[in-house]
């Protein structure tokens, strides 16, 4: 975020087409997933994506605070996207801010086409991410530990939200940007993928793509989205120590 | 759930008695299942003639429905569930109940053994007294009414709270209430069983804490065989083995043999003025025999 001279910018892609940490560019960051952490919580998850660190709390459904928001006939999802004072190298001043209330907001209706709120009518269903460290697609990280969290809490819902982003990095696309890239890359796209249906229930852009450039980086995003989920899975299957080759999805289709 | 009525029949207590010999297939939320023929039950959905998980936990196929029994979510309540309840207001003709559910429940007057002027509910039941309740009916707005009509039901006075999983409940009260008899028995305390996975302990400070220790081993270890045994072992190895009941005033000790339900003595709540005659509620067809007090 601080302002940096021209001069300054790195080099994003060098000439064998590696990328600032090394990756290539349909390459993502070192992913691990914590489901469980928190015992008070209903379900919660710790993700380490790349150099993000974000902690995610599911509480519910339980009664709805405040209760005009109350819905008769189904239960209202409510995500509190949160960074830490300390999760960026300048402080950030702490509280909502506007860029957390959008991420909240757009998180809040990415959980509500998948979860089945109608069977918990007059509830609330809270969701709380908190970014302990922030290196660029904190959002998605916070999307992943969420969606986590969701199924640790045993919250019915369609499937798990898978999230990356995608960007365009010194001319070309790429997949999971880091920090630098995000701020010195000329596009940035977040997704979040239902990837049983394959709909979408996330996208933003910051930047600019020719529409060419924009179907590519949408295929490169949901092939991310399918290695995130996969991820996922086995972060929650490992919580129950089941023999790892069961794999029920497969035998059953 | 995209289904009807059928998720309604939860399967956490029948499924822990689920036959061993049948392998249990975890499933995610997502997952597609087959149907076999079977109609969709709890924790499943359907789009088109496909048929998916839509909770964490394994997957079971028992007629006539094919559900997941959860590891995890809320205590979902059933008509005639004895249930621990804590007051978390008070209204003019109702107290309502956090019974860890996804709502809270109303206790209606009409529903207790008083009749108190409205208005006048706390001195009955304040905020933060436990009772003992049964589930009376189920509304599909999620309403979940509560009585304290039934035998052994009301005020719980004096004791502690603890709080598992509702999944671990049919473990802690063991086959015929084996597990919780051996519990009281080698405590010395009286202890209250909820459904809801809340359970209330009474007794001397020492048995009150070993008691706990009991129900975070099952907990923990809960799909272990031979628990019971591992229980009786553990409290037989720590702390003194109170074989003389009680102390704290409260019912006489219960015989096991005889199947019952809710006709153990009741509590003897001090503001509770006339337990007298209070209609029996049908016993529970899953927890058969397995009475919610033990003393």
């Amino acid at each position: 975020m601080g302002s940096v001279g021209a001069k300054d910018v790195p080099e994003l892609l060098n000439a064998e087409g590696r990328r600032i940490d090394g990756r290539r560019l349909d390459e993502l960051r070192p992913i691990s997933m914590k489901v469980g952490p928190l015992t008070r919580a209903d379900g919660s998850a710790f993700v380490e994506w790349g150099e993000n660190k974000v902690m995610a709390a599911v509480y519910g459904p339980r009664e709805v605070h405040p209760r005009h928001l109350m819905q008769t006939s189904k239960a209202i999802v409510q995500c509190r996207y949160n960074m830490a004072a300390f999760s960026v190298d300048e402080r950030k001043r702490p509280g909502q801010d506007r860029r957390s209330q959008e991420i909240s907001k757009v998180i809040t209706e990415a959980f509500e086409s998948v979860i089945f709120t109608e069977e918990f009518p007059k509830t609330s269903i809270d969701i709380y991410i908190e970014v302990l460290q922030a290196n660029a697609g904190t959002r998605c990280a916070g999307l992943v530990a969420a969606s986590l969290a969701l199924a640790d809490a045993g919250i019915p819902m369609a499937d798990l939200v898978a999230s990356v982003a995608v960007g365009k990095v010194a001319g070309r696309i790429a997949l999971d940007l880091k920090k630098e890239e995000d701020n010195f890359g000329e596009a940035d796209m977040p997704l979040a993928l239902v990837p049983q249906s394959g709909r979408l229930v996330l996208i933003q852009m910051e930047g600019h793509m020719s529409q060419d450039e924009l179907r590519q980086s949408l295929d490169l995003g949901v092939k991310g989205c399918r290695d995130i989920y996969e991820r996922m899975r086995q972060a929650l299957r490992s919580r129950y120590d089941v023999a790892a080759g069961a794999a029920p999805s497969e035998a059953a289709a | 759930m995209g289904n009807g009525q059928g998720p309604r029949h939860r399967g956490r207590d029948r499924g822990a008695r689920a036959p061993r010999s049948e392998p249990k297939v975890l499933v995610l939320p997502g997952d597609e299942i087959p149907d076999r023929g079977l109609q969709p039950g709890f924790g499943t959905y359907r789009v088109g003639r496909r048929l998916f998980a839509s909770v964490m936990g394994y997957a079971t196929w028992r007629e006539p429905f094919v559900r997941i029994v959860p590891f995890a979510g809320r205590y979902v309540p059933k008509p005639h569930d004895v249930i621990v309840g804590v007051v978390q207001d008070v209204q003019k003709t109702f107290w309502l109940l956090d019974i860890d559910a996804s709502r809270w429940a109303p206790l209606h007057v009409s529903g207790t053994p008083w009749e108190p002027a409205p208005g006048e509910l706390e001195q009955y039941l304040r905020v933060g007294d436990a009772v003992l309740v049964a589930v009376e009916n189920l509304d599909p707005t999620g309403k979940i009414g509560v009585t304290m009509q039934g035998e052994d039901l009301g005020k719980l006075s004096g004791g502690t709270l603890v709080s598992i999983s509702p999944a671990k409940i049919p473990r802690v009260i063991g086959k015929g209430g084996s597990m919780i008899h051996t519990i009281t028995r080698l405590t010395g305390t009286r202890v209250a069983v909820g459904q809801n996975g809340r359970i209330w302990v009474e007794g001397p400070a020492d048995g009150i804490q070993r008691v706990r220790e009991c129900l975070r081993i099952i907990e923990e270890e809960g799909q272990r065989s031979g628990l019971t045994e591992r229980i009786e072992g553990f409290l037989e190895m720590t702390g003194p083995t109170d074989e003389t009941g009680p102390r704290a005033p409260g019912p006489e000790p219960v015989d096991r043999n005889e199947p019952r339900r809710f006709d153990d003595e009741a509590p003897s709540s001090t503001d509770d003025p006339a337990p007298a005659d209070r209609p029996t509620i049908p016993p529970n067809e899953n927890n058969e025999g397995e009475g919610p007090w033990e003393a």
